[in-house]
């Protein structure tokens, strides 16, 4: 799997109160997605476009099991690189089926706006932008394939545990 | 001793880590949020593996503080009516998960829990491997029963001596993050004397707040105080687990007991962030608040009623105190806790998360300031972004509620 984009960079100790605000949680998803950083970080829900990265510090997306991957996926967060991740933070990610990998170092390699390229099989991530290059340890192949198959809903569905969608019957 | 909870649960000898492992999850807990979120709209499964596994408790918005939330109360009823789920704790019935879990015994030496709330680590004050996962998550676990998890390497934490009388698990959980700061996602097992010597409630503490330095479990070693409080609720046979003597530990973490001072952690993270109150510069308090699954305990409620007894909350500042669960409300009005922290002007609320995570029943302004014995102090946390939580123990929170700013519990003797 690879992905290409434009990264959104972002400190150390990020948390999920400031992902998914707790004003968020009476919204519908579009409208909770528009309130992702909005104490931290004004208007960046506006700004983002779709297939965009975000490249966070260490212990990103540090606190509660809120599902503020889902607010991401709906902005259209193509892939989370971090420093590192807080371990709930990451289960949620493989399970939303938004790639992720963590790596020391990233944040010297990317600036805000910069174009990355990443390979989360062989765990190359490419500076496309300075020409400069890092190599993580690749995602293990199991959690890939979780990413690949869609995440938790696809494969639920798949499997017959759980009803397909119907356009506009829970919301 | 994670390791092989997670090697039995997912039918292996042995594992190390790294090793990535499908488990089967001995018990369930799924919670009010799973069916009220907009993020992830409930649907319910077409079928499931065990269904005798699961619990389901109402405590993120209980009693439901919008019609959003008493619909996904209704849901949760109509959920366990159809499947015949018995561990339903409904508005009565309810409190916090981690509070619930452990008063019915549903957090047991040697097995996997989880919970969709992230504190649920505080099972393993139970000698069971506990931790808190996604709620899309839990839909796969209320399905298939299974999830899957990467082997983590696990820290030795070493516990000798015996707390001093102004310090409670909260000081040593602070001073074990401003020691030694983050887990960095490995285990931390607590182990040595100094386990028996803690209270259970201390201990809950302990464990529940190991999510705010990134463990991936964080479990305690058992003992006879496990089996006599699990045997008073019906649960007879347990399987404990053991370390190893040639267990393999990535580091070792030492904390003598004796050796601390009360400490609060200064807004915006815990790791850290950690110094004793008695280093302090003035903080002037708008709110304190005791509650959560970490200290809306039994035994928090005794504190703050001694400490408040025959005093007053200080003209400026409110305190809130949420017990943990119905159960533990009756006891304290009983015991007359509620009484003493009510004529010293507190309030007391319904069980619920509420205000710890900024939800209801105490959610702070703009500018505020708030001391805190619940469990996250982070930036919005517990309502306006513009607001600061500083977090410290109950006997901390309910002495500073007296002065109305930041004190060392042992200036008010």
């Amino acid at each position: 799997m690879v992905i290409e984009g434009r990264a959104w960079t972002f400190g150390n100790d990020v948390s999920t109160d400031l992902l998914y605000p707790q004003v968020a949680y009476s919204l519908p998803l579009e409208e909770a997605a528009q309130l992702v950083f909005s104490a931290s970080r004004p208007g960046w829900s506006q700004q983002v476009e779709r297939g965009d990265i975000i490249v966070g510090g260490t212990n990103f997306g540090m606190g509660s099991s809120r599902p503020a991957v889902a607010l991401l996926r709906e902005l259209g967060i193509a892939a989370n690189l971090a420093e590192s991740f807080a371990n709930l933070y990451f289960r949620n990610c493989v399970n939303y089926a938004l790639p992720a990998l963590a790596l020391n170092g990233i944040l010297q390699l990317v600036s805000e706006g910069d174009s990355l390229r990443i390979d989360f099989s062989s765990g190359l991530v490419e500076n496309v932008t300075t020409g400069e290059a890092l190599r993580a340890e690749p995602l293990p192949e199991a959690l890939l394939a979780i990413v690949e198959s869609g995440g938790v809903l696809a494969s639920l569905e798949a499997e017959g545990y759980l009803p397909p969608i119907q356009t506009g019957a829970n919301e | 001793m994670t390791e092989k909870i997670l090697a039995r649960t997912a039918g292996r000898e042995a594992t190390a880590p790294g090793d990535i492992l499908v488990c089967s999850v001995d018990r369930a807990v799924v919670l009010d949020m799973q069916f009220s979120s907009t993020a992830i709209p409930w649907r319910e499964p077409l079928k499931m593996t065990h269904p005798d596994r699961l619990a389901v408790i109402l405590d993120h918005g209980a009693p439901a503080p919008s019609t959003r939330d008493a619909n996904g109360h209704h849901m949760a009823r109509e959920f366990c009516a159809r499947y015949g789920i018995t561990d339903f704790f409904d508005i009565g019935n309810h409190g916090i998960c981690h509070q619930v879990i452990a008063e019915r015994g549903l957090a047991r030496p040697g097995e996997l829990l989880l919970c969709s709330d992230s504190h649920t680590c505080a099972g393993g004050a139970f000698n069971a491997a506990a931790r808190g996962v996604g709620s899309l998550e839990m839909i796969q676990i209320i399905c298939t029963g299974t999830t899957w998890f990467v082997v983590a390497p696990s820290v030795r934490v070493e516990l000798s001596g015996t707390l001093n009388d102004a310090c409670e698990g909260k000081d040593v959980f602070l001073a074990l993050a401003g020691r030694y700061g983050s887990a960095d996602n490995r285990n931390l097992e607590f182990v040595g004397a100094g386990v028996s010597t803690l209270s259970l409630h201390d201990r809950r503490t302990i464990a529940t707040q190991c999510a705010e330095v990134n463990a991936e479990f964080s479990i305690f070693a058992s003992d006879p105080v496990i089996d006599d409080y699990l045997a008073a609720r019906g649960v007879d046979e347990t399987a404990p687990v053991k370390p190893d003597a040639n267990a393999t530990y990535d580091e070792t973490w030492t904390l003598e007991l004796d050796s601390f001072e009360p400490q609060v952690a200064t807004p915006g993270k815990i790791v850290g962030n950690v110094s004793p109150v008695s280093q302090q510069a003035e903080v002037k308090l708008d709110q304190c608040f005791i509650g959560s699954c970490a200290n809306g305990h039994l035994e928090d409620f005794e504190i703050a009623a001694s400490v408040l007894e025959g005093k007053t909350v200080a003209a400026g500042t409110r305190l809130i105190v949420t017990p943990a669960s119905q159960r533990v409300y009756l006891e304290a009005v009983r015991a007359g806790y509620v009484a003493s922290i009510m004529e010293a002007g507190g309030v007391v609320t319904s069980s619920t998360c509420g205000a710890c995570f900024g939800y209801h029943m105490g959610v702070l302004g703009d500018g505020e300031v708030c001391l805190t014995a619940s469990t996250r102090n982070f930036k919005g946390r517990m309502g306006s972004p513009d607001s600061e939580v500083y977090m410290a123990s109950t006997r901390t929170v309910a002495t500073s509620a007296v002065t109305g700013r930041l004190t060392d519990p042992r200036a008010l003797r």
